[in-house]
């Protein structure tokens, strides 16, 4: 069993069928790439792994429990937080606000009106805050309006709140989309070492062939709607059926 | 069952009021996605286009007749307006007396400046900016049109009569077999209520048949990808606020005989035009007018003695009830497009 | 100090010293100079400056941290002012227990109507907000006239059966407002030469509670609570993705802005007990947004600003007329005279909303961020040069929020 179970997972827009029959298990403390071409349905199925969506049949159960006709905050509270395609960080508020926010938030998201208490005196979760930045090479940065850093810095930015929630599964939305190769390669270290560091386990959905083969221990092709296979990396590299989805696409390996 | 028909009548002439207002609004907004507080203030201002020229077409001199006195013992004055005196008795006064219905004619061009001038000099500064931002200063707008109108024409409604021939009542009831004098509809709502339809008809006929409608409609469903195919769609955006202002502005100068124009006309239908829009759903023609039409009629039912009688003020508050609900069960309104105004 | 940083703490200081001082610093002309009617320092219009202070502040809690425009809150202020005269009515003339009514009954009222329109966001929640506040304005007009006493307005009369107190005084007229004996409308004149300032009971007393909710609003903006309502405006996915649902903090801001309206309106009332349905009118809510703006939303002194700056001058604009202007420019050649105040008589006396309505384009349209926020600019501006000219630099105080 893995943690994450995706079965029989059907979803339509009107005539369209985004996708057909999915069935996927990520395994407990793995990285597990979906890749496929544009239009395969990767952002469907997340969407449908987060409360965005619901699809019209099928099953989605994180660790024993259905995620489906949640919310995404209720569905963020059982242990799955989301990195975005385009950074989503609160942009005017500096980047030091922007790591309390998840520091302050209960993990089963109860509301709190601690609205005389001021922020100064909460020792404990700056001190988590500024830990979080220091890993992430952000500290010297904590002044500054998050809207005005770069790509790669809100990317980091939006990692470190998700990890500071201490998720069970983190999904990454083409987390290397628009950056250059430096920034790329950079994000490639700090996601392996965020998996050498912790029980975490890691769904990626990635265009990218450099990034995938770099970080997944297991590998999904889906093409049209419908996973076409799932392996290792090192037998999806040659596999005849993703040479045909993926002709003229991108050369795989 | 007359008094339903009756009030079904009744609601028809506000309702047509909104649905020409909550036009216009949809109309800029589904083209330029700006929400617009001044809106009311257009419909006021054609209004008062109305008001003016029938104060122009009253214009007149004075002679002194000397072989009469007025009761004082002074010589006689004897006022005649220009109009009677340069086209002869007869056809002067019928112009003085068709004053609002050739108030129309006057406005569309003083309109459709007013709207470029709004969207030009004013509005599309605020395309990029937050909705907030575009509802504040429209509204700053709106106080200063208001205010502009105010002082000049005064703080107090000024009757502006329709033409003779059109004061008088129509016994619908009679028509449909009911006794006489039970279901009585003044002519002049009759006549708004066409007029509303003509011009609903002609705006939705423009937008499906010609080319320029075309593009607007296509405009209004995916603005970035019209403007990628090279069709300068902003020039015509100013032309459709510049349509949207005419519109607001015909309905009001038809309006002027049935509410004498005040310079808070524009302020009080506003409001009940944006609740018009959010029901109908933002962003869409059809709902605004449906939308239009049902919460008039609906305004008009609550009015009924039995009705009120039931439910104490329910007259006064069921337009705001209804928006209420139908944005709570109906997120989107009526006939709302998807992702049009969500975050 | 008091919970606070060093600056905001400062910044609580400069208020309650203008605030205190008031009387002398709104009262700079002798009383029977020409220039006397620039003076403000006169009881009624000091307790519109902090009612009004305090009505924006808490409008501030909501737009200016939320970013949700509100436009129904004068409904707030107007509950608070009905309740606030039923107390004086059938209870005692004493201030407190109409305004705690006042805050308690309009806090009730924001909460339904916060749950009701928060399910909607961004421009629905705005017609929503201002559907509830036309439903409350026309039902005090109308059906609800033996509680609002519809258009007259609520009033305190000779026959109310206060359970605490009289009906009349002993000389037959209608009893006032007072807080345990002292008397709202009290007011002592202190001449000092040609000048006369006025200390008034009731002014000192809206003065004093606009400071409690001055500071309860600095230690909102500094608390998490606070950070969490920044966050909404900012960023709603991310805080959705961070396991929480913005709506119940949403909605505490909206009952916390309420009660910060019915106070204010609960002030208006113990100022002069009579309460009337204009008070909740949509242009009523309107002028509140606009305070907020023009003083810098998401400010902490911005709404103080603005509120100050635009009841100041709605009471000289109002008071400017054709006779006075001719006063002015008379130094003019006549001719130019007449241009001059046919062109300024548009924008005062009855013309002061149209200087409202200008205003309001002007700072939306150059100054989103409102005088604070030009202020801002300004000093920085002075401060660049400064340092420029001399290097060294001398500590530049922190423009204050």
């Amino acid at each position: 069993m893995g943690i994450l179970e995706i079965k029989n997972v059907n979803k339509r827009f009107g005539g369209l069928k985004a996708l057909t029959d999915v069935n996927l298990s990520v395994a407990e403390n793995t990285v597990h790439a979906i890749i496929g071409p544009n239009g395969a349905g990767k952002s469907t199925l997340l969407n449908c792994l987060v409360g965005k969506l619901i699809p019209d049949t099928g099953s989605v159960m994180f660790d024993g429990q259905s995620v489906l006709g949640r919310t995404p905050y209720e569905i963020n509270q059982m242990g799955i937080s989301r990195v975005f395609q385009t950074p989503e960080i609160f942009g005017e508020l500096t980047v030091m606000e922007n790591m309390m926010i998840p520091c302050f938030a209960k993990r089963d998201g109860s509301f709190e009106l601690n609205a005389i208490t001021s922020i100064a005196s909460q020792k404990d979760v700056r001190e988590k805050a500024e830990h979080m930045l220091e890993s992430m090479n952000l500290a010297e940065k904590r002044n500054m309006h998050a809207a005005s850093m770069s790509r790669g810095d809100k990317r980091r930015l939006e990692i470190a709140m998700c990890l500071a929630q201490e998720p069970r599964l983190l999904l990454l939305d083409e987390p290397t989309a628009g950056m250059a190769r430096a920034d790329t390669n950079n994000t490639i270290d700090l996601l392996k070492q965020i998996k050498a560091e912790r029980d975490i386990t890691i769904a990626i959905i990635e265009h990218d062939m450099h990034v995938v083969f770099s970080l997944a221990e297991r590998i999904t092709v889906l093409a049209q709607g419908t996973p076409l296979v799932e392996d290792i990396p090192a037998n999806i590299k040659g596999h005849p059926k993703v040479r045909e989805a993926y002709l003229g696409e991108t050369q795989v390996a | 069952m007359d008094a339903i028909i009756l009030q079904l009548l009744n609601g028809l002439d506000k309702g047509s009021a909104y649905a020409l207002i909550a036009l216009g609004l949809t109309l800029i907004f589904g083209t330029l996605g700006v929400v617009n507080f001044a809106h009311g203030a257009l419909f006021m201002i054609g209004a008062f286009c109305a008001v003016t020229l029938s104060k122009l077409f009253n214009i007149s001199y004075e002679t002194v007749d000397p072989t009469r006195k007025d009761f004082l013992g002074n010589p006689l004055k004897i006022k005649e307006p220009y109009l009677e005196h340069w086209f002869g008795h007869d056809l002067g006064a019928t112009l003085i007396d068709w004053a609002v219905p050739l108030a129309i004619l006057f406005s569309i061009p003083i309109m459709i400046a007013v709207g470029f001038i709004m969207e030009r000099g004013l509005i599309k500064h605020f395309y990029k900016r937050p909705h907030a931002d575009q509802i504040l200063v429209t509204f700053g707008l709106a106080i200063v049109l208001q205010e502009l109108i105010k002082h000049y024409y005064g703080a107090n409604p000024l009757p502006t009569p329709a033409p003779a021939a059109l004061t008088g009542s129509f016994d619908f009831g009679a028509l449909i077999g009911f006794d006489p004098n039970v279901v009585i509809y003044p002519y002049w709502r009759l006549v708004y209520f066409a007029f509303a339809a003509v011009v609903i008809g002609a705006v939705f006929a423009f937008l499906q048949f010609t080319t320029f409608g075309m593009v607007v409609r296509a405009g209004m469903a995916d603005r970035e990808t019209v403007g990628l195919l090279g069709i300068n769609i902003d020039k015509r955006f100013t032309i459709m606020f510049g349509i949207a202002a005419a519109v607001a502005g015909m309905a009001g100068v038809m309006y002027a005989p049935i509410n004498s124009p005040n310079y808070h006309m524009g302020m009080d239908f506003l409001v009940l035009s944006f609740v018009v829009v959010v029901v109908g759903g933002m962003g869409s023609l059809p709902g605004a007018v449906a939308a239009g039409f049902l919460l008039g009629i609906l305004e008009s039912f609550a009015s009924m003695n039995e009705i009120k009688s039931l439910l104490p003020g329910i007259d006064q508050i069921i337009i705001y009830l209804v928006a209420i609900i139908i944005l709570l069960t109906r997120p989107r309104g009526l006939m709302g497009r998807k992702g049009v105004m969500e975050e | 100090m008091l919970g606070l940083d060093k600056k905001d703490f400062t910044l609580l200081l400069v208020v309650a010293a203008l605030v205190l001082l008031a009387p002398f610093i709104l009262n700079p002309f002798p009383a029977d100079s020409a220039m006397a009617q620039f003076n403000a320092g006169y009881p009624d219009l000091m307790q519109r400056f902090v009612i009004f202070g305090i009505f924006a502040i808490g409008f501030n809690i909501l737009f200016g941290l939320t970013g949700y425009l509100s436009f129904g809150h004068a409904a707030f202020l107007g509950v608070g002012s009905y309740s606030a005269v039923w107390m004086f009515k059938l209870l005692s003339m004493n201030v407190i227990p109409a305004i705690i009514l006042a805050v308690i009954v309009s806090g009730v009222f924001a909460l339904v109507i916060g749950f009701v329109s928060l399910r909607r966001t961004g421009i629905y929640f705005s017609i929503l907000t201002l559907a509830f506040a036309q439903m409350s304005f026309n039902l005090a007009y109308s059906v609800l006239t033996p509680i609002t006493n519809g258009e007259t307005g609520l009033q305190i009369t000779l026959n109310d059966p206060r359970i605490l107190g009289v009906s009349a005084t002993a000389e037959g007229g209608i009893p006032v407002t007072n807080l345990f004996g002292l008397e709202m409308r009290g007011t002592e004149v202190l001449n000092i030469g040609p000048w006369a300032f006025q200390f008034n009971n009731g002014y000192y007393l809206c003065g004093v509670i606009m400071l409690i909710a001055f500071y309860i609003s600095i230690r909102i903006f500094r608390s998490p609570f606070g950070l969490m309502l920044r966050a909404i405006k900012a960023n709603k996915t991310r805080l959705n993705y961070t396991g929480l649902n913005t709506r119940p903090y949403a909605l505490a801001a909206f009952v916390i802005s309420g009660m910060y309206a019915g106070l204010a309106g609960g002030l208006l009332a113990s100022m002069d007990p009579l309460a009337g349905a204009e008070r909740m009118q949509w242009t009523a809510s309107g002028e509140v947004v606009l305070m907020t703006i023009l003083g810098g939303a998401g400010t902490l002194i911005g709404p103080v600003v603005g509120a100050g700056f635009i009841k100041y001058f709605e009471n000289i604009f109002s008071k400017i007329n054709e006779s006075v202007l001719h006063g002015w420019f008379s130094f003019l050649p006549e001719g130019m005279e007449n241009g001059v105040v046919w062109v300024t008589e548009h924008f005062v006396g009855p013309g002061w909303h149209l200087t409202l309505g200008l205003l309001f384009m002007l700072v939306v349209t150059f100054l989103p961020g409102g005088l604070v926020e030009g202020g801002q600019k300004l000093a920085g501006l002075f401060r660049r040069k400064s340092k420029s000219e001399a290097p060294d630099g001398a500590a530049q105080k922190h423009p204050a929020e």
